[in-house]
């Protein structure tokens, strides 16, 4: 019993975190069928920038609302540098220019502050455990549960009963039809990046509690398990990006339980040896996503 | 002459060309930055032969140049040193000692067999789908060479790699790579998988196995990019798996996007442009650091550069700068052009 219910805590947490780093990508995909290679950098960015803050001496709840704008921010300047000006180009051309966007972040990062580990200011209910039902955990993994359900669910209103919401869901399933019924295309695909933003910003705090520091490489992990986490769930699917990131949260904790430890050190070439065997049996995704229509 | 011919003479020519100035010059930096240059040229030409002809971004390639440049490594590190450099080797491997020039080509091998295994059930894919598992194969192998300590010697620098890479034989290499990727661009395969590139349904409906068709380039492209990565670590006799990952895969896509993905051409004349643009970046942030205006040492700036110059590239000019003709084709319109002008 303790352990069920600390492998469901596990799973719940690390899934929490994986799916919202999944939808964050896949908000992006699913308008632009673009793949963003410059969302891990998203979450470095608000490490900064919560760093950077750490001087100011202002409240912690401020300085990560100020981190997490700065992501909102950076989120919609990818959009300007990276891929407003070659949208309407070959897909392979925006997988570059997000690709190199994505290099020169991590560059300036450690070009104008330091390629070594940065302390960021933490509260100190990031290191603190409780004890549920006999069950040792620490704080951060209860935060991330219910960051998550407050995000998921504020996301699901939004998408299923704003105006908003469902222009963007009009233009991810026919972007030409919906601009003809007068959706301001450019709206929508600012909104979705700066939603991508927001939530890179959110998991990047909850990621970068987890270990304290800020590296200019950080956000290469996200980045996969976004990546992971889509294509199992299905690229084109929001529920499936969900899916997705709380399935592979599953798979990763079982083989963390059930790996010998000198098979553990492989566990990411399991875990993506897996995608590819997903990927043969539903090239698609476990959920389809709406059919897919022209981009721009 | 035939124009593919033009292409392929014309652009060895550029290769030799190289090589005799380097000889006549005489000066050693210049020296390893041509032996370099013809390196990264084995391992653009590898990358061009797959995406410029499926269309397809692949991020393995620098995978299988880190698969070459180890079996390569574990095929020539002498008996003696292989108990220092690698203390884990499974003892079937320890007596193990080939000619480099062997290990080179056997090393192209093991690549291409890897990536036949592994990759035949992703050539369905297309568009993102294809991009991303490709990313995860370079994670896969990434990973795999940096656990399996009993080969690769962990995270570790592996050393003790003979060197036997000098300009001549890599100069040679990539002539070699030129001529396949001319060769394989306008062979059979090579002609139908252009049509799928360019019109996906058309193709398939012409009857076009595409998977099977994209899965041959896949593995000619991995046999250049292991010969690559065992000539690169025959030249710098030591490496680490880091080097074989993102930065690795930047730079090399960004010489292939700076030239032009679709043509030979333009790998060959994106790979001279950025290895000249890099060298002179990293001795202007030598320079830098030398001079101590920093506090901290000045790093990044050269991938920042490259950064933009393949973003303004790719905004400017989406094919590169030889977009879709090849030199050859070019050399030849023109010419014609003229003679049609005279009469």
């Amino acid at each position: 019993m303790t352990f069920a219910l600390q492998f469901l805590i596990d799973v719940l947490s690390l899934g929490g975190a994986y799916a919202l780093m999944a939808l964050g990508l896949v908000i992006v995909y699913g308008i632009l069928r673009l793949v963003n290679f410059a969302y891990g950098e998203l979450i470095m960015v608000t490490g900064y920038a919560l760093f950077l803050a750490g001087g100011t001496g202002l409240p912690w709840l401020v300085m990560a609302a100020m981190a997490i704008l700065v992501a909102v921010a950076t989120g919609i300047l990818t959009e300007y540098v990276a891929f407003r000006p070659v949208r309407a180009k070959s897909v392979t051309a925006v997988l570059i220019t997000s690709f190199a966007f994505s290099t020169l972040l991590q560059n300036a990062a450690l070009l104008f502050i330091s390629p070594r580990p940065r302390n960021v200011p933490l509260p100190p209910i990031f290191s603190q455990t409780v004890e549920i039902a006999g069950v040792v955990t620490p704080m951060r993994n209860l935060l991330t549960i219910a960051a998550a359900a407050i995000l998921l669910a504020v996301f699901a209103f939004l998408m299923r009963r704003t105006v908003l919401g469902v222009a963007m869901r009009a233009a991810a399933s026919n972007f030409t039809m919906a601009r003809m019924l007068g959706v301001p295309a450019n709206l929508v695909i600012t909104s979705a990046f700066a939603i991508s933003g927001l939530l890179a910003g959110v998991v990047g705090i909850l990621w970068i509690g987890r270990i304290g520091t800020v590296v200019p490489g950080i956000g290469m992990e996200p980045l996969l398990v976004a990546f992971i986490a889509t294509v199992i769930g299905g690229m084109r699917s929001l529920s499936g990006a969900v899916l997705g990131g709380f399935l592979l949260a599953f798979i990763d904790t079982t083989l963390n339980y059930t790996l010998a430890q000198d098979l553990l050190k492989f566990r990411d070439a399991f875990t993506f040896g897996l995608v590819i065997l997903i990927l043969l049996w539903r090239p698609q995704g476990l959920l389809k996503g709406p059919a897919t229509g022209q981009r721009t | 002459m035939n124009r593919h011919l033009l292409t392929a003479v014309l652009l060895s020519g550029l290769v030799v060309l190289l090589v005799v100035a380097t000889e006549a010059l005489g000066v050693r930096v210049f020296d390893r930055i041509a032996t370099n240059l013809c390196v990264s040229l084995v391992l653009v030409i590898g990358l061009q032969i797959f995406m410029g002809n499926s269309g397809i971004l692949s991020f393995a390639h620098i995978g299988f140049m880190g698969v070459g440049a180890y079996v390569s490594a574990l095929l020539t590190i002498p008996a003696q040193m292989k108990g220092m450099a690698l203390p884990d080797l499974y003892p079937i491997l320890q007596g193990i000692q080939v000619s480099p020039y062997l290990a080179i080509a056997l090393a192209g091998v093991a690549a291409a067999v890897v990536a036949a295994v592994m990759s035949y059930p992703l050539m369905r894919l297309s568009d993102a789908a294809a991009v991303i598992t490709s990313f995860a194969l370079l994670v896969v192998l990434h990973t795999v060479m940096t656990n399996w300590s009993n080969v690769t010697n962990g995270p570790r620098t592996l050393f003790g790699v003979p060197k036997a890479t000098d300009l001549l034989l890599a100069a040679g290499v990539a002539v070699a790579a030129i001529v396949g990727a001319v060769a394989f661009k306008e062979s059979r395969t090579g002609l139908l998988l252009r049509a799928s590139r360019d019109d996906e349904v058309a193709a398939a409906a012409l009857g076009a196995h595409i998977p099977h068709l994209r899965w041959r380039a896949f593995i000619v492209a991995a046999f250049f990019a292991g010969v690559g990565g065992a000539l690169w670590g025959h030249f710098v006799t030591s490496f680490s798996p880091n080097a074989f990952y993102l930065h690795q895969t930047f730079v090399i896509l960004g010489m292939l996007v700076i030239g032009g993905a679709n043509t030979v051409t333009g790998a060959v004349v994106g790979a001279f442009l950025v290895t000249g643009a890099f060298e002179s970046l990293r001795s202007v942030e030598a320079r830098l650091n030398d001079l101590k205006l920093f506090n901290d040492q000045v790093v990044g700036l050269t991938e920042i550069v490259l950064a933009l110059a393949m973003i303004a590239v790719l905004i400017l000019r989406p094919g590169g700068l030889f977009p879709s003709r090849e030199i050859g084709a070019v050399l030849a319109r023109a010419f014609a052009n003229k003679k049609k002008g005279a009469a």
